[in-house]
């Protein structure tokens, strides 16, 4: 009871402090803020009329979800390192995952692809796999943690995300680091776990070239997330404050899904 | 007049067999461990331990995506309102009174009993040992269904918690096995309430 009041600013006027706040919000947040809570207002002031109308369960569940968002967030330790293993524990083959089958996944040219870097960041060139092959390389052998709920431990090279983006000057105060894949996959990484030491910049996988099914040729590793928020064949990186979802994000995937 | 209403009030409360603080957080657990059965279902079909997978008529959420959104929905309702039951259990003197002992004669004695028929329900205030190895069976098992969870859940964050289900993998099948030893409960558990009327309406009247 303390506590509660304690959340009581006084003097303070309430309607004003939520305008306020709401002001602070991104637009598309802001606006499933207000339409979240006229839903919930619906609900209560329109008893004896159709509730699906103004309330659904699906609304409800993506308002827990970005609860979940927010808890997950709060949950990660950015000093918490997921186990390592050896390398007799390697899962070989390694599966291969997709939302299509292994003979469509993208066919890149190496020599001719480029990475694009956007946002807030001081240096926006355009970086070669040439150039990010020369990048200190760190080697680690982690579970791969499917949202499907199957795993297997892989090992994966490349560089750790958070000197990269130290190298291209990228603002780490902002929300999110978004990447685009060449096949219209997508994915965003909250600051604090693309900044995570383990967090990876992969272009190996088993000590070889990361072959065509795993990604060539780059994957982002994140050991301290589920598989779908390791995008693969990645083209283009944006440091961003504004939320900008991804592939499996948009259908419903709960946004942290952080192991 | 007032007065009466106050004393029968007070014969009411004094009579219940099942308080108002356990009927509410039964039927509020009841609802949240058959969404969390359901959905948990249909999360088991993305990637099965067994040869076999859930009919989708029978599971909630409709694909992975919105099984995993009631499953962490529905998590919330079953951990806070299991958590209080656990505090009060404790508190009250609830367990201890209700629940203990629990002996090894005592059991063998009213599951023979139960078999024959001659297990008596006149006094639904005294559990007997059956009921008594069953409900303090089920708590431990909601424990472990909840505690391997958050392990699948959070096996880098929560990586002790994992490792003492025996890692990631095995998590999953300890999860499974709790599952269908709540289904095997429920079932049990239904059946009984239903052969036993009054215990039913005693859960949900208090009487």
């Amino acid at each position: 009871m303390r506590r509660l009041k304690s959340l009581l600013i006084p003097g303070v006027d309430k309607t004003l402090l939520v305008r306020d706040a709401a002001k602070l919000l991104p637009e598309p947040s802001r606006r499933r803020f207000i339409a979240g809570g006229a839903s919930l207002g619906a609900l209560t002031l329109l008893t004896g009329c159709d509730v699906s109308d103004s309330f659904s369960a699906e609304s409800m569940l993506t308002q827990i979800s970005k609860f979940n968002d927010a808890v997950q967030a709060k949950i990660f330790n950015p000093n918490v390192l997921a186990p390592t293993y050896t390398e007799r524990d390697i899962k070989r083959p390694f599966p291969f995952n997709a939302f299509y089958s292994e003979d469509e996944a993208p066919d890149i040219d190496g020599e001719a692809w480029k990475l694009e870097v956007s946002g807030l960041v001081d240096n926006k060139k355009s970086w070669t796999l040439a150039e990010l092959h020369q990048l200190p390389e760190v080697k680690q052998i982690t579970r791969h943690i499917c949202v499907e709920g199957w795993s297997a431990i892989g090992s994966w090279s490349g560089t750790p995300l958070r000197d990269f983006l130290k190298l291209i000057g990228a603002d780490t105060s902002a929300k999110w680091v978004h990447f685009r894949c060449a096949e219209d996959y997508a994915s965003s990484l909250d600051m604090p776990t693309a900044l995570h030491p383990q967090t990876q910049m992969t272009f190996k996988f088993d000590d070889k070239i990361l072959p065509r099914a795993y990604g060539y040729p780059m994957k982002i590793r994140v050991p301290t997330k589920l598989g779908f928020k390791n995008p693969k064949y990645v083209v283009a990186m944006d440091v961003t404050n504004d939320y900008k979802g991804g592939y499996w994000e948009d259908q419903g995937y709960n946004d942290f899904s952080g192991s | 007049m007032s007065s009466i209403t106050v004393s029968d009030d007070k014969a009411i409360t004094g009579k219940a067999i099942q308080p108002a603080w356990v009927r509410l957080l039964h039927w509020i657990n009841a609802a949240a461990v058959i969404m969390m059965i359901l959905s948990g279902w249909q999360i088991y079909n993305a990637s099965p331990l067994f040869g076999f997978t859930f009919s989708r008529s029978i599971t909630l959420g409709g694909w992975l995506g919105g099984a995993l959104q009631w499953h962490f929905a529905a998590m919330w309702l079953l951990m806070v309102n299991g958590a209080i039951y656990l505090a009060l259990g404790l508190a009250t003197g609830r367990f201890r009174n209700k629940l203990l002992p629990i002996t090894p004669s005592g059991v063998l004695a009213d599951t023979r009993a139960a078999l024959t028929g001659r297990l008596s329900h006149a006094d639904l205030t005294t559990y007997n040992y059956v009921q008594r190895l069953l409900y303090a069976g089920i708590i431990a098992v909601g424990i472990v269904i909840v505690l391997s969870g958050l392990s699948i859940w959070k096996p880098v964050q929560l990586q002790y918690l994992t490792a003492l289900f025996g890692g990631y993998d095995v998590a999953r099948y300890v999860h499974f096995a709790a599952m269908a030893a709540i289904c095997g409960f429920l079932v049990i558990h239904v059946a009984l309430s239903l052969l036993v009327p009054k215990a039913l309406r005693a859960m949900i009247i208090g009487r």
